[in-house]
Order: structure tokens, then sequence, then C-alpha cells
């Protein structure tokens, strides 16, 4: 017994690091960014103006960047990362499975930079090639103003979205897994098509699925390389696509070397703090969600509710 | 009839939709490999893994510096993350179920989701700033605090597949939880635990954001851990935002080296997990 309480401590002084090291970043993000914190409060994040050589220091612009590229790019990346997970697990034939498995997580395997050396050298050009395409009067409109960059809001949705297909697509692949296969015959059986019986399933499966979308939305949201290479890091609230705007994560990466002076450095480190906590809590949630549809937790629930039947019904 | 060719044709839809989109992933995949292994091949030679960086506007440089900075970077994050790694994530699977290993676990999975920008504040903060040098030290632990994660969990998950007989069988012939934890259940996950490291090392060696102002970069041979040093992902972000046309030739030679990297490292990891579950099986 002694030797095995040694065994115990000694290999879980090691989980205790990992812990230590989460603590430890918080407990470094607050320190290394109070006096940003108490200087401007919370109006640091209502404010955009961003002027380091007056030590004026506004985030709006930025946690708009990061909001509105996320968002956007879940747009675009949900349908589709559903479609394959969908098409892997309930339709394609048994020997395709493998291999597509494999290429769309290749799709994650691929380096950010990489991404973005693809963004500014072959992405960006079609998309300035696309604006310049667009009828005049389409371009008057608010969300497609501005000259044509090509860099700007719309590369780096596109580009965040191709990156955030696989997460959100191999989570909802194992989520669908767990609904029981009774559930689908069950469906067949009364004659329904592949689309109804395949809903039903992913409204069996509804909560594990909002949970894989917001592990992808987690991961679009800390997004750094690929997007700070094609969003034009400029600070600026817009709703044009095509507009040049910056993200969070953008600016600490441009700017994080050259901040000069105590309170910049700390500005910008506050805006590290809120992008931690932020995708500490999208991540708990989905990661939660997630759990949930785990098939031990989905089997206890239906004990539950035939125990409840058992009961209600009349004796 | 009419209800119910229209519930066909939806369905139809509905697979179409699917089977499009699949593709609609596939598309890009296939667009990324193709410009980096055109542009990479062309911009490939044996200058560019042998030459160190050239004046701008001499011809023959190349990233002999940088391949050289992210071997030592990866490999001082992995002298790191291996032990920490496997040990919290044998005591994960070897406790399951109690309250510090689902501490352990919750904490894994948030490190895992920390954006990497952050780590390398945070790396910043206690490595690079008390010392006022940005060096290839700090680098490694920024890599290091980031791999760490990926191996517990695998370590944890893989361990767990290790059919209980075996550690119950020595636990009955006299041994300590210890030694039949390091004498039988972890050599049964071996080949396992060492492919997920493997993958995630070469994941790893794909990171930029946390070595930014950890390690830096560099554009000199160095071997020295005190110092500032390359990495072949910072110094493809360098070249690709500068610009010079012959820099631009060089990124996407670094961009193919660091596909490659990853495109072997995964290949190799599924044709291994492939043999495993064959073993597992008894075929």
């Amino acid at each position: 017994m002694r030797k095995d309480l040694g065994f115990r401590i000694g290999t879980g002084i090691f989980g205790l690091v990992i812990v230590l090291i989460v603590v430890a970043i918080g407990y470094e993000l607050v320190r290394q960014s109070w006096l940003s914190i108490t200087k401007f409060g919370f109006a640091f994040w209502r404010t955009d103006n961003w002027d380091p050589v007056s030590g004026d220091f506004g985030a709006l612009p930025f946690l708009w960047g990061t909001l509105y590229s996320s968002i956007l790019a879940l747009l675009i990346s949900t349908p589709v990362a559903l479609g394959i997970a969908i098409f892997i697990s309930e339709l394609c034939p048994a020997h395709l499975r493998a291999p597509l498995v494999f290429l769309t997580e290749l799709l994650a395997a691929i380096p950010s930079i990489v991404y973005g050396l693809w963004g500014i050298f072959v992405l960006v050009p079609v998309v300035r090639a696309f604006q310049i395409g667009l009828p005049d009067s389409v371009r008057e409109l608010p969300f497609f103003s501005g000259p044509p960059l090509g860099i700007g809001m719309l590369a780096a949705a596109l580009i965040l979205a191709i990156m955030v297909i696989p997460f959100t697509s191999s989570v909802a692949r194992e989520v669908l897994k767990s609904v029981p296969v009774a559930q689908r015959e069950g469906a067949y059986a009364l004659g329904a098509t592949r689309f109804e019986a395949i809903s039903a399933a992913v409204y069996y499966a509804r909560t594990g699925i909002v949970g894989a979308i917001m592990l992808g939305f987690g991961r679009a949201l800390g997004e750094t390389m690929a997007v700070t290479m094609v969003i034009g890091n400029t600070p600026q609230v817009s709703l044009s696509l095509f507009a040049p705007q910056h993200t969070m994560a953008a600016v600490i990466a441009n700017q994080f070397r050259e901040a000069a002076d105590e309170l910049y450095l700390h500005a910008l480190i506050e805006i590290g703090l809120v992008l931690f906590v932020v995708t500490l809590i999208v991540n708990a949630l989905s990661r939660l969600l997630i759990w949930s549809m785990k098939p031990h937790r989905v089997m206890a629930r239906q004990r539950r509710r035939a125990d409840v039947a058992a009961e209600g019904a009349p004796a | 009839m009419r209800a119910t060719l229209w519930r066909k044709s939806i369905s139809w839809l509905f697979v179409t939709f699917c089977g499009l989109s699949v593709l609609f992933a596939l598309v890009p995949l296939a667009f990324i490999l193709f410009f980096v292994v055109a542009r990479g091949v062309q911009a490939l030679n044996w200058q560019f893994f042998v030459n160190t960086p050239k004046p701008v506007g001499e011809l023959g440089g190349g990233m002999a510096h940088a391949i050289v900075g992210t071997l030592i970077l990866i490999g001082l994050g992995a002298l790191f993350a291996i032990p920490v790694g496997i040990l919290a994530g044998v005591y994960m699977s070897e406790y399951q179920g109690s309250r510090s290993a689902s501490t352990i676990r919750f904490a894994a999975d948030t490190l895992n989701g920390v954006p990497s920008i952050v780590i390398g504040i945070f790396v910043y903060g206690i490595a690079v700033l008390p010392f006022q040098q940005f060096s290839a030290l700090a680098g490694g632990l920024a890599l290091g605090i980031m791999m760490i994660p990926i191996i517990a969990r695998t370590t944890e998950e893989l361990l767990l597949l290790v059919p209980s007989t075996m550690r119950e069988g020595a636990l009955a012939l006299g041994a300590t939880r210890a030694h039949a934890v390091f004498t039988v259940v972890l050599p049964a996950a071996a080949p396992g635990i060492i492919t997920g490291v493997v993958l995630a090392l070469a994941r790893i060696a794909g990171e930029t954001a946390p070595l930014l102002f950890t390690s830096l970069g560099n554009q000199f041979f160095t071997m020295k851990l005190t110092q500032p040093i390359a990495a072949l992902t910072v110094q493809v972000y360098a070249y690709a935002i500068s610009p010079y046309e012959d820099w631009h030739r060089q990124a996407w030679a670094g961009a193919l080296v660091l596909v490659m990297i990853v495109l072997i490292c995964s290949l190799f990891a599924r044709l291994a997990t492939r043999r495993l579950e064959r073993m597992a099986r008894g075929t």
C-alpha cells in the first residue's frame, strides 16, 4: 500500500503540473495586464481609439474583428462540416470511410502558417477578382463596400472556415456515432426517407452537435497566423466583408514586439487575457455538451426515462 | 403519391448536399497541397537545406539555420513535455474516475484549447521578461506546454485500451501498482503512445504564434540555447510578408518542408494505428 501511495504521488505530481500551468497562465495574464485593467476599466472594450503614441487604448475593433470573422467562418463551416459528418457516418460506403476521415483530418494537420501563405498568394487575388467582378449596385451595399484590396474580412473568414471544418466535423461524427442504431432502423421501418431518418438522428444528437459547433468557434476565436496574414491588420469596426480589419490574436502577434512602454504591453496582454477567458468558457461549454452525449450518459438518460414511463403506466 | 415524390426529392437533395460538402472541404485541401508542392518544388534545392539567408538581392540563400532551429525547439519541447505528458496520462488512466483525475483531464483539455498566441504571452512573461533575453529555451518551453495536453490525453486513451486482465495478472503475481504499470501496461501501449507522440511533435512543429516572442527568430545559424533561434515557421512568416520575390519563393519551399513533415508523420501514424488495430484483433 505504501509503495502504491508513492506511485500515486509520483505520477500525480505531473498531473498537477498541467493544472498549475493553466492556473499560472491566468495569474500571469492578470498580473501583466493590471496597469491597463485598472487604468481603462471596462471602457477598454467600448472605445475604438487605438493610439499607442498618445497612450490611448480601446480594444473594440479587435473584439469586433474576432467575433465577426469567427461568426462568418461558422456560418460557412457549420453546414459543410455537418454535411461531411453525416456523409461519412451515415451515407458513404464503408471502404470510403477511413480515407475520407484521413483527408478531412489532414485539413487540421496543415500548419496555420501554410494556410496564411496560401491565403496571401492564392486566395486574396481570387477574392479581389471576385470583388471587382461584382456589379456596381451590389458594391454600394454596406456589406460589400470598399476598395478592392482582396485582403480583409472575407478572406479571413474563408480561411478560418476551412480551418475549422475538420474540428467540427470530427466531433459531430463521434456524436452521431453515439445515436443508437435502433433509432434509425425504427425510422426506416416506419417508411422514412433517408433525409427523415437522418434528421431524426441529428435531432437526437442535437446537444452534442451544438457542442461540436462551439468547439469550432473556440478554435476560430484563437486562430492567429493565417488570419493576421490576410485580414489586413487595420483596427476599424466595419460591416463590410471587403474592409481590412483586425482581430485580438492578430494585434498581439503584430504589435507585441514593438510595445515599447509598459501601458502598451499591458493593454495587449489584457486582450490576451480576454481571449484566454473567452476560449476557456467556450471550450468548457462545448465539452460539457459533447460529454452529455457520451454513450453511458445517453444510456443513463434512457433508463431514467424508461423508469418514469414504467411508473406512469397503468398497472 | 405526390407527397412521396416530394419527400424523396427532398431526401435526394439532402444526400447530394452532404456529398457536395465533402467536395467543398477536399477542394481547398487539394488546392493548398497543389500550390505548396508546385511552388515549393520550384524553389527547393540543395542550397535551401545547407545555406543560411543571403542579403537581399543575392540569390542562393537557404533555411539551414531554421531547419536546425525547429529541430532544436521541438527537441527542447519534447524533453519537457514527454515525461510530464506520459506520467500525467498514466495518472489519469490509473485513477480513472477519481476527482483528481477529472481535474487533471479538465486542465489538459483547457490547456489544449488555449490559443497558441496566449501561450506565447505567458512564456514571454515567465521566461523572457525576467532574463531580458529571447531564447531557444523559452521557445522550447512554449512548444512543450502545447505538447503536454496532447501527449497526456493520448497516453490516457491508449492505456485504457490495454485489457484490464493484463494489469490484474501482474497484480495477482504480487507486483506493486508501479511495477504493473511500468513493466506490463505501459509497454503494451507503447507503440500507440509513440505514434501519438510523433503526431504531436509534427503538429507542434508547425506552430508559429507561440514562437514570435519567445524564440523570436534569427537570420544566423546558432545552436546556443540562451540566444534567439530561427524556426522554419517564423522564417516562412517573415519571408511571406516581405516584399522580395526571392523570399516569397523560399517561403513556399519552407511551407513544402513543413507540410512534408506533417504529411509523413500522419501517414506513418495511420499505418501504425492500422497495424495496432489488426494486432488487437489478433490477425
